[in-house]
């Protein structure tokens, strides 16, 4: 009983106190790419949580195998050998997704929250934990790029989950669906939200969100912690030293 | 040498790998504290970048060849992260200065998504070789003025009042969306330059 209370607590994590995007702030590179539309940053977060959820189990279950010294190239072949997949699967069901997502789905492979849960937690704890672990890292970033998305595509292009339709037609049969116009925006879209400009300022809005959040529950700030979140903390010739990255033109 | 030169510069001011195409942000926001951090990490970068241009184009071609391009991703990344080791090997031999400029910057170096990115982008793009040299180029030199540049807003930033809620991370994202914006007023500028 008190092992499955815990696996379902390391679902859990990954979704609020734990998100990866709002409060551990990884994986900012498609967060900010692919959140023009929500159908495209839905398929992004299916994607990447296949990836997560797989690749956290085999190296789960390989970690007692692979030696410490070469354990990130055993990570890096793992994940990219899962990549390689979803992006032979993208492609084969979903070409609509794959040409939305464009050199973002094959840059899965470098997603700092893939690595980063293999080293953080899929190295040091048991599969069904690592399971629980990355299925809920990756709901837990789809929800945050739906939440991206959405106010970027209602008011960048006045739609709402348009282009749905590529992404459902997978499930067969004939779909009409295709998403909601928003009656005023549709006609004057506040164009910015959809370029790179909107893209960071949403995001910034959204951690000062989740920030306040977290201030009312007794949490620190999301920030970017230089090296502990890092991926390459374990092999950087800084860590070694005792110094950050920020130090480095101090030393 | 048209080609050249209107490659170059969609890749450092129209199509900036950071401020446009979200490629590098973790070292955008985590190392861009301090100039001379900057410059360093973005020294090793154009390094990176380059060298894995010029490596993976060959093994692309070869891939090419023999019906293999689906392994492109997972060979590609093993590629960069051995060459960026054995750059790393070399630099401390023998040229221990290069070495304590540029070295400690590499292991970041490995799993950032620029450096994966620029490769798969010129082999979408269709580029031949020296194509591919000049866009890597130019993307480096862009993640560069990119970083510089926001080095010096974030300096500037230190000294503000700011609001509470949007203290640290969220003022930070605001300032690169400001430097974004600067960047749109380039749209357009290599097209008309070279129509």
């Amino acid at each position: 009983m008190a092992e499955k209370k815990s696996i379902g607590k390391e679902f859990t994590k990954g979704l609020i106190a734990e998100n990866p995007v709002f409060r551990l702030v990884l994986g900012t590179c498609p967060t900010l790419a692919v959140s023009t539309s929500v159908a495209s940053a839905i398929g992004m977060g299916i994607a990447a949580t296949a990836v997560l959820f797989c690749s956290n189990i085999v190296i789960s279950a390989l970690r007692k195998v692979i030696p410490q010294k070469v354990r990130i190239p055993a990570y890096i072949v793992i994940i990219a050998s899962f990549v390689t997949m979803i992006q032979l699967l993208v492609k084969a069901f979903v070409p609509a997704l794959d040409s939305a997502l464009g050199v973002y789905l094959p840059l899965i492979v470098v997603n700092c929250i893939i690595l980063g849960r293999a080293e953080a937690f899929a190295s040091k704890n048991a599969v069904l934990a690592s399971a629980a672990d990355g299925l809920g890292m990756g709901i837990g970033f789809t929800t945050a790029l739906f939440l991206m998305s959405t106010v970027r595509e209602i008011l960048g292009s006045g739609t709402f989950l348009s282009g749905i339709k590529d992404l459902l037609a997978v499930f067969g049969g004939d779909i009409s669906f295709n998403g909601f116009t928003i009656p005023f925006l549709n006609e004057n879209p506040l164009t910015v939200f959809v370029l790179a400009p909107g893209g960071f300022f949403v995001f910034g809005m959204m951690i000062a969100l989740s920030n306040k959040l977290a201030e009312r529950n007794g949490k620190p700030k999301a920030e970017i912690n230089g090296c502990a979140s890092c991926p390459m903390a374990s092999s950087c010739a800084l860590i070694a030293d005792g110094k950050k990255c920020e130090e480095a033109d101090a030393k | 040498m048209k080609i050249a030169l209107s490659l170059l510069l969609t890749a450092i001011l129209t199509n900036n790998f950071i401020l446009c195409k979200f490629l590098g942000i973790c070292p955008f926001l985590g190392v861009s504290k301090k100039l001379n951090t900057a410059v360093g990490m973005s020294a090793a970068v154009i390094f990176v970048m380059v060298l894995a241009t010029a490596v993976t184009y060959p093994i692309n071609t070869l891939l090419k060849a023999n019906n293999l391009e689906y392994l492109q991703t997972i060979v590609f990344i093993l590629v960069i992260a051995a060459l960026v080791q054995l750059v790393e090997i070399v630099l401390k031999k023998y040229m221990v200065s290069l070495y304590n400029a540029l070295g400690i910057y590499l292991p970041l170096i490995t799993t950032n998504c620029a450096v994966l990115g620029v490769v798969l982008l010129n082999i979408d793009n269709g580029y031949n070789f020296w194509q591919s040299m000049v866009y890597s180029l130019g993307g480096g030199i862009g993640f560069m003025v990119a970083m510089v540049m926001f080095a010096g807003v974030r300096e500037r930033l230190e000294g503000c009042d700011i609001p509470k809620s949007l203290q640290g991370l969220p003022i930070t994202l605001v300032a690169a969306s400001l430097v974004s914006m600067s960047f749109l007023g380039f749209a357009g500028l290599v097209d008309n330059m070279f129509a």
